[in-house]
């Protein structure tokens, strides 16, 4: 007979996997953790290389030489953004006409749903001035982008000069084939966000904004500079984009390759490459900056402007300068002839990046981790919910025997299923309805919270939130206390929590896999090892601090401690509110994924889990 | 027979300047070692895109040595798979570069390309080659060559061991190119033929040739790559493949006058500068390699020679060396049967899988029926006998 038809066989199968279910489990998740902090051990990691043919290995000579005319630009365009108060988009119009560009603005205004107190503001209206050289023998049907924000402070006005030198030193060659647009975007990411759902015709999150009226052709790739000071130490490339997307990794080796022929200090999460990747330093350096990577990635928000073009599949990065006390300065010109030398590469692209990875962590500039590789990682925490909802099913599958013995009993196996039908149903819907009220309440209550509390709007929406967070801790847990069996139905409620978790974080892990794989890190151990038949004061305890929200507060103070700025525990808490605050406004803003998911699914799913907890 | 032409010259003194010292019948001897009387070329590059410069260049190279040196546009059938000159990413527009710092463009202002764009398709080469063209298509897009005619084939863009890629989308195989060439010869579409490739693992695609009168040089052996030689900074890109720059500097110092042979011509670009190793082939070739001139094949020199004095040609045919030292007997040509029906009819059919011979097939069953027998019990034997 077959190994599984056999029912001797199948039950020494079964037995087997119930002795054994717990330390397999346990074994799973310290492999996991393993895996992962393995992906940055050197010897494990593969080196960058150009995967593009069209980009290879022809270098190009860069001629760039209006550093410090930039600089002059950047400081009368600082003084007229001062003298106007906001972006002074007359004196940029005229600028860039006299470089020759088609000149065309865009105005657009949103509504926050409650104020940012991070960048203080309610009412946004802005306006977007973008410039764009026409290639001048080629059809226009493909774009390149470059982009500098324009910020209400004193800061990247050396962005926007070197955007505006590097316009006119394009504007007289003659070997462009696509068509380059330099934009100005106000108000950083609603700008950015407005401008391109004009440019696609799209309105995904109800912002309004005036049609455009010059259009170049396909995006194929975008570039945003953040430039702050005269000379720079570093330049820093930042990948993440919304939901945590990132762009191919080919972009990154272009700027790598390109850092390293000008001989430049470039950096990832703001940290120096090494030459001793294998001592212990070396590896605590990479697993730091993967650390932070998969932090960045997991909170779902855009951390450049370039973010917002990901999702376009507009493969995009932000290159930010550094000016810290180093010695050994660059200058502008040089900078410049770094964004000439990628443009000109990109400008030989016959098609959109895609020979490169999609989906990688980068431990250092020059190293890194593709799917193939880090999947693993996740794919064992997974296995842990497999495994229980596997023992879940035996022992749902034995009990009915051990009901037999009883005369007349044979009724009662029947009887179990069907309450316990209702009564898994019950606390489902109350979890995702608490879910539901998480997500839309603190928003839609604000006001309610003004009137009766000493608060503002923003505190009032994160601390609503974090109101009905707790408030679900104490929800009914005996809806089922008049039916007759349903000791046992909590294996049911369980098998079906264990597999819904396991399908979430899945597919989670599949789109953002720094997401799922935090998110797994915390709440699989509680679904593993919730029963009504733990101690229930140490496992509440346990549940409440591997809780959604409790990992959110623990990764930032991890994030914190990663950047080398250590925060008080005071300090963090109001780094935590303002972090549920930034959450939701990105969702309401840009569209951001991670909000929706942990009320109306994470939360719901650890809901059922408590309830099971104090199954009756 | 070779064309015998031994002009008188009437005075001046040209002809003395031009024959003093020298052994008469031995000039006249070298006045027939080869015997085509016109030459064609066929030069090919078979990849488009921008960062494929460097294949448009390598052929427009070997077009200008080949125009240089006697063969007029109307011999010359030249395939370019895409634009450089044009291109938008040019910033020289309307020039192809060959060394960098711009020293020499080969692109010029006469340049007559045939086959442009799309066009270069493996249909169209093998249609060339083999001359089987609709009636509508213009002289300049014809190979129109004879029994007589010398033609080098010069191919270059990117390769793999017994294929190169044409386009982007199809390729050609050795054993068609092989077979196309097999055509050229059952046809007399040439005299010789003197095949040049340069790709990664060129050596494959002159493997498979089995006609007379073919040799083949190629940039690299099966399993090495062709490597490209230098950047142009300022065009950005590579401007020209190794062996290709290396031939082409030997073919600068050729001209129309010049003795140099063919084993000078395999010498070019040993692997100390080319990284991959050429190779050539010669075993299908009829006269030595050392006895073939360069200009034999890369440039259209008229067999002129100016002589004061008579010679006597009665000596039948001078004795060209040959593998094996037999003295070549003329045999009657004849086209190969193309359908030998007889040989068709009578054909046995061949056995395309192998089975177990029968006995074994016999014996196995007799196994299985003992063995059945044995297990089961004598007493069900009465039931079958």
């Amino acid at each position: 007979m077959g190994l599984l038809s056999d029912p001797n066989r199948r039950r020494a199968l079964t037995n087997l996997l119930t002795r054994l279910n717990t330390p397999i489990c346990v074994l799973c998740y310290l492999a996991g953790v393993a895996w992962f902090m393995g992906l940055a051990f050197e010897p494990f990691t593969l080196r960058t290389y150009m995967s593009e043919n069209a980009m290879g290995s022809t270098m190009v000579e860069e001629r760039f030489p209006a550093g410090e005319r930039a600089l002059v630009t950047a400081r009368e365009f600082g003084a007229h953004k001062r003298k106007s108060g906001a972006m002074p988009v007359d004196w940029l119009v005229k600028t860039m006409q006299s470089r020759g560009l088609e000149v065309y603005t865009q105005s657009f205004s949103r509504r926050l749903p409650f104020p940012d107190e991070n960048k203080e503001r309610y009412m946004v209206r802005g306006t977007n001035v973008y410039g764009i050289l026409r290639a001048p023998r080629a059809p226009r049907t493909e774009a390149l982008v470059l982009s500098a924000p324009c910020s209400p402070d004193n800061s990247n006005n050396q962005a926007v000069g070197l955007l505006l030198g590097l316009a006119q030193y394009f504007r007289s060659q003659i070997y462009w084939a696509k068509d380059i647009i330099f934009l100005v975007n106000e108000h950083d990411l609603i700008g950015m966000q407005a401008w391109l759902e004009a440019y696609h015709h799209t309105n995904i999150t109800g912002m309004d904004w005036a049609p455009l009226h010059g259009r170049g052709g396909s995006i194929q790739a975008a570039l945003s500079l953040e430039l702050s000071s005269d000379v720079v130490t570093s330049l820093d490339l930042v990948l993440e984009g919304l939901n945590g997307q990132l762009p191919n990794l080919d972009l990154a080796n272009l700027f790598y390759t390109f850092c390293q022929k000008q001989d430049i200090l470039c950096t990832i999460q703001e940290k120096l490459q090494r030459s001793d990747w294998d001592s212990v330093s070396g590896y605590s350096q990479a697993v730091q900056t993967m650390a932070l990577m998969v932090l960045k990635q997991a909170s779902g928000r855009p951390w450049g402007d370039h973010g917002l073009f990901l999702r376009y599949h507009i493969e995009s990065a932000t290159i930010r300068g550094i000016n810290s006390f180093r010695q050994y300065k660059t200058d502008t010109t040089t900078v410049g002839r770094l964004l000439e030398g990628m443009f000109r590469k990109l400008n030989n692209l016959l098609e959109r990046l895609h020979q490169s990875y999609f989906f990688y962590l980068l431990p250092s500039l020059s190293r890194f981790v593709s799917i193939g590789y880090y999947m693993p990682a996740f794919g064992f925490l997974a296995v842990i919910l497999l495994l229980r909802a596997l023992d879940l099913w035996v022992q749902l599958g034995a009990l009915p025997s051990v009901t037999e013995d009883g005369v007349g009993s044979r009724a009662l196996p029947l009887q179990s299923s069907s309450p316990s039908l209702v009564s898994i149903l019950t606390p489902v819907v109350i979890s995702h309805l608490t879910g539901a009220a998480l997500y839309t309440l603190p928003v839609l209550s604000q006001e309610l919270a003004v009137q009766h509390f000493p608060v503002s709007e923003t505190e009032a929406v994160v601390l609503t939130a974090i109101a009905i967070y707790t408030a679900g801790l104490a929800l009914p847990h005996n809806t089922h206390r008049y039916s007759s069996i349903a000791k046992q139905g909590w294996r049911v409620l369980k098998l079906v929590a264990v597999l819904y978790l396991a399908v979430l974080l899945s597919c989670t892990a599949l789109i953002n896999f720094s997401l799922g794989f935090i998110l797994a890190l915390t709440l699989v151990p509680v679904a593993a090892f919730v029963t009504p038949h733990v101690p229930k004061v140490l496992s509440a305890v346990v549940m409440v601090l591997l809780a959604p929200g409790c990992t959110l507060l623990y990764c930032v103070f991890a994030f914190q401690e990663l950047q080398e700025a250590p925060v008080s525990l005071i300090d963090g808490w109001m780094l935590f509110l303002s972090v549920i605050s930034q959450g939701m406004l990105d969702h309401a803003l840009y569209g951001s994924l991670v909000y929706p998911l942990l009320a109306l699914f994470i939360y719901p799913c650890w809901l059922i889990l408590w309830n099971i907890l104090f199954w009756k | 027979m070779p064309n015998i032409i031994a002009v008188v010259c009437a005075s001046y003194g040209l002809a003395q300047s031009v024959c003093d010292g020298e052994d008469l019948p031995a000039r006249a001897e070298r006045f027939f070692r080869s015997d085509h009387t016109n030459n064609w070329a066929v030069l090919v590059c078979t990849s488009r895109f921008w960062f494929n410069y460097r294949h448009v260049a390598n052929t427009l190279s070997v077009y200008r040595s080949v125009k240089r040196l006697g063969i007029p546009d109307s011999h010359i059938v030249l395939m370019l798979a895409d634009d450089m000159a044009c291109n938008h990413r040019n910033p020289k527009p309307a020039t192809v570069f060959s060394h960098k710092n711009m020293e020499l463009n080969v692109y010029g202002d006469d340049v007559e390309v045939d086959y442009r764009g799309y066009e270069v398709t493996v249909e169209n080469f093998l249609r060339v080659l083999t001359g089987r063209l609709p009636p509508s298509t213009p002289r300049s897009k014809r190979l129109l060559s004879d029994d007589h005619s010398n033609i080098l084939i010069y191919l270059t863009g990117h390769g793999g061991n017994g294929f190169l890629k044409f386009q982007d989308s199809e390729e050609i195989s050795n054993v068609e190119l092989a077979d196309a060439f097999e055509q050229m010869w059952q046809k007399r579409r040439y005299n010789e033929l003197l095949f040049i490739i340069d790709t990664c693992q060129g050596a494959s695609m002159y493997e498979r040739f089995y006609s007379p009168n073919l040799m083949a040089l190629a940039s690299s052996q099966v399993g090495e790559d062709s490597l490209s030689h230098q950047p142009d900074l300022a065009i950005g890109v590579h401007l020209m493949d190794r062996y290709t720059f290396y031939l082409l500097e030997f073919l600068e110092d050729i001209h129309p006058a010049s003795q140099a042979n063919m084993n000078d011509l395999f010498k070019v670009c040993p692997k100390s500068q080319c990284v991959s190793t050429p190779g050539h082939r010669t075993d299908l070739f009829q006269r030595d390699p050392g006895s073939v001139l360069i200009t034999d094949f890369f440039g259209s020199v008229r067999k002129v020679e100016i002589t004061m004095e008579t010679i006597n040609l009665t000596v039948p045919g001078i004795p060209l060396e040959r593998f094996g030292g037999e003295p070549h007997t003329e045999t009657a040509l004849a086209y190969v049967d193309q359908l030998p029906v007889a040989q068709i009819i009578h054909q046995k059919p061949k056995q395309k899988d192998w089975h177990p011979p029968d006995g074994f097939i016999l014996g196995l069953w007799t196994l299985i029926l003992l063995v059945f027998f044995r297990t089961y019990g004598i007493k069900h034997l009465k039931h079958i006998f």
